[in-house]
């Protein structure tokens, strides 16, 4: 493992190494968001709460009692996912944007409360973290979570939560517990955006309340819907693409966002199903698009 | 001191509300949540303050000014990142659609105007009357006269004129509307402007009551006023004033009684505990699932 990561910084120049790091830590949380909103069709639009949440937990572990860096990435990930399990709840009630709306409030109250949080530096922000997230980490992080998507959404578990997307009352007809679903899928989902928070904090050396902002759980809602709802290869593009796109507009300097915005509509316009809508790895190595998931949606 | 308060929080209120509607609107005839909505708050404010300082304009003028912009900026937003995705695409990619074009106009506002805050000359006398125990500031009375006029103007519109009549028969199903005759993208598109022009208004007077205009201060705003639309039930006309009173007011005294460096936290609280409490919002309507 130290080997490999002395290889690559060797070979890789810190600039990209930091946006592949990066691109990495957003694949992983785009995949947690995906199984929410993408697969399961609950919209969030909070997922930087559970980010933000992992980060501090994470930070705070380590700077605080010094617990091993693994450990610490597992309980913000908890952390994360015990507030998914509380933010599933009133989503047995709610339905699309009304369910947006109090995942967008749980976000802000997280928020607002690591602003008056005196562990976690209140304004400033925690800062001094150690850097013991590597690439060959994120790396192996990345696939890991690929792996396990991949084999969720192609089991008896995934394609229930597909169901529910697709028409949740035929789906609970045909015997399927919506309930303990779409609460698994916001557990789920909240998971990985906590262990990507945790990653996050432990590769920026600095964290502040502001980095976890309603923006950025835009940003990553962009990246599943660019990418292409309820499927694993679209989150992984859309995440990529999004990661890049900003830098690559660096070019146009401070018109960067203007850009980035536009952008957003146009390809709305010309791509209204994402990039890779629905399309799922194993059709991709394939090299087929499965008619199944097409009929499907109808 | 109550009494002080529930002034305060009205004003505030009125304000949510009168941006609250411009979003319940949208979302009655489309099921949009209009992201940029939030910026077209923003622009009104600035259009405001434009005028006032490059032209001296007094403050109803200035407030037509806004509106009128605003209007067409509502219009023109809806035409080039709302209208090609209609009808043919899931309810998500309209949704990235309008937050891409709410990143648009915040950024072009920064390029324009800088991101520094600005501040309205003195053009309302900002002295303030006391009744009995309660201090009222002269804008504070504008506030609540013009959104009343205004939210009474909009009642009459949707309730008394052709054109509200379409709108109320877009929101009860687009289809249907069209079929017999209606002009839905007209309806639509004025759907748009009216709202806008309720938002720019609201714009003008906030940034002369707080003092302050910069660009980014749509996203708050617009996700308050949001807030408050849900509240009250989204696609609820009295439900979005309704939502918006009652929001500012409960921030306000959370504020008095709580803690102010929890603003913000306070007024989503209050929102996920109504909704979950109702989860059609206030005055929305339970709809029936078809099977």
């Amino acid at each position: 493992m130290t080997l490999l990561e002395q290889w690559i910084t060797e070979i890789i120049d810190p600039y990209y190494l930091r946006i592949l790091i990066l691109m990495g830590i957003n694949i992983i949380m785009v995949l947690g968001l995906n199984i929410t909103t993408g697969v399961t069709g609950q919209l969030s639009m909070g997922h930087a709460g559970f980010m933000s949440l992992g980060a501090y937990t994470s930070a705070i572990l380590t700077l605080e009692l010094g617990i091993p860096f693994w450990l610490t990435l597992l309980a913000g990930a908890a952390v994360a996912a015990v507030f998914g399990f509380i933010i599933g709840l009133p989503a047995l009630r709610l339905e699309g944007d009304y369910l947006a709306m109090v995942t967008i409030g749980f976000a802000e109250i997280v928020r607002v409360f690591f602003l008056n949080f005196e562990p976690g530096g209140k304004a400033v922000g925690l800062s001094g973290i150690p850097q013991q997230t590597t690439f060959s980490l994120v790396l192996l992080l990345t696939i890991v979570v690929i792996f396990f998507t991949q084999r969720l959404l192609s089991s008896r578990i995934g394609k229930a939560m597909y169901s529910i997307r697709e028409n949740e009352i035929a789906a609970e007809a045909c015997g399927i517990n919506t309930t303990h679903l779409k609460v698994l899928s916001f557990v789920l989902g909240a998971f990985l955006g906590g262990l990507g928070g945790a990653l996050y904090a432990h590769y920026m050396y600095y964290i502040n309340p502001q980095d976890f902002d309603f923006m950025r759980s835009i940003e990553m809602l962009n990246m599943v819907v660019l990418g292409g709802l309820g499927s694993i290869p679209g989150a992984i593009v859309g995440a990529a693409i999004l990661t890049v796109l900003p830098e690559m507009l660096r070019i146009v300097a401070e018109y960067r966002l203007l850009f980035y915005g536009a952008l957003l509509v146009i390809l709305m316009i010309f791509r209204p199903n994402g990039l890779l809508g629905d399309i799922r790895l194993y059709d991709l190595l394939k090299g087929k698009r499965k008619e199944e998931v097409k009929a499907c949606q109808s | 001191m109550l009494l002080q308060q529930l002034v305060n929080g009205l004003t505030l209120g009125s304000t949510y509300a009168l941006i609250a509607l411009g979003y319940t609107m949208v979302y009655g005839i489309v099921q949009l949540i209009n992201f940029a909505h939030g910026e077209i708050y923003m622009v009104g404010a600035f259009v405001g303050l434009f005028l006032v300082t490059a032209w001296n304009v007094n403050l109803g003028l200035a407030m037509l000014g806004a509106m009128a912009v605003c209007m067409m900026l509502g219009m023109t937003v809806e035409r080039v990142a709302y209208r090609p995705l209609r009808g043919k695409s899931s309810r998500l990619s309209p949704l990235i659609s309008a937050l891409g074009a709410s990143i648009f106009l915040s950024t072009l506002m920064a390029l324009l105007a800088g991101v520094n805050t600005r501040r309205y000359p003195a053009i309302v006398d900002l002295s303030s009357y006391s009744l009995g125990p309660v201090q009222v500031s002269s804008m504070q009375v504008i506030i609540l006269l013009v959104s009343a006029f205004l939210m009474i103007g909009l009642h009459m519109l949707v309730r008394r004129t052709r054109i509200g009549k379409a709108m109320r028969a877009c929101s009860q199903d687009l289809e249907a509307a069209a079929l017999m005759g209606i002009n839905v993208n007209r309806v639509i598109s004025y759907t748009f402007a009216i709202g806008s022009a309720l938002a720019a208004a609201g714009g003008v007077m906030v940034g002369i009551y707080y003092n302050a205009v910069w660009p980014y201060m749509g996203t708050m705003a617009g996700l308050k006023a949001f807030a408050a639309a849900v509240m009250g039930g989204i696609g609820s006309i009295p439900g979005a004033m309704l939502g918006g009173i009652t929001l500012g007011v409960l921030e306000i005294m959370g504020v008095a009684y709580i803690s102010s460096s929890f603003k913000d936290a306070i007024a989503f609280g209050i929102l996920i505990l109504v909704l979950i409490l109702r989860p059609q919002g206030i005055l929305g309507q339970k709809i029936s699932k078809k099977v």
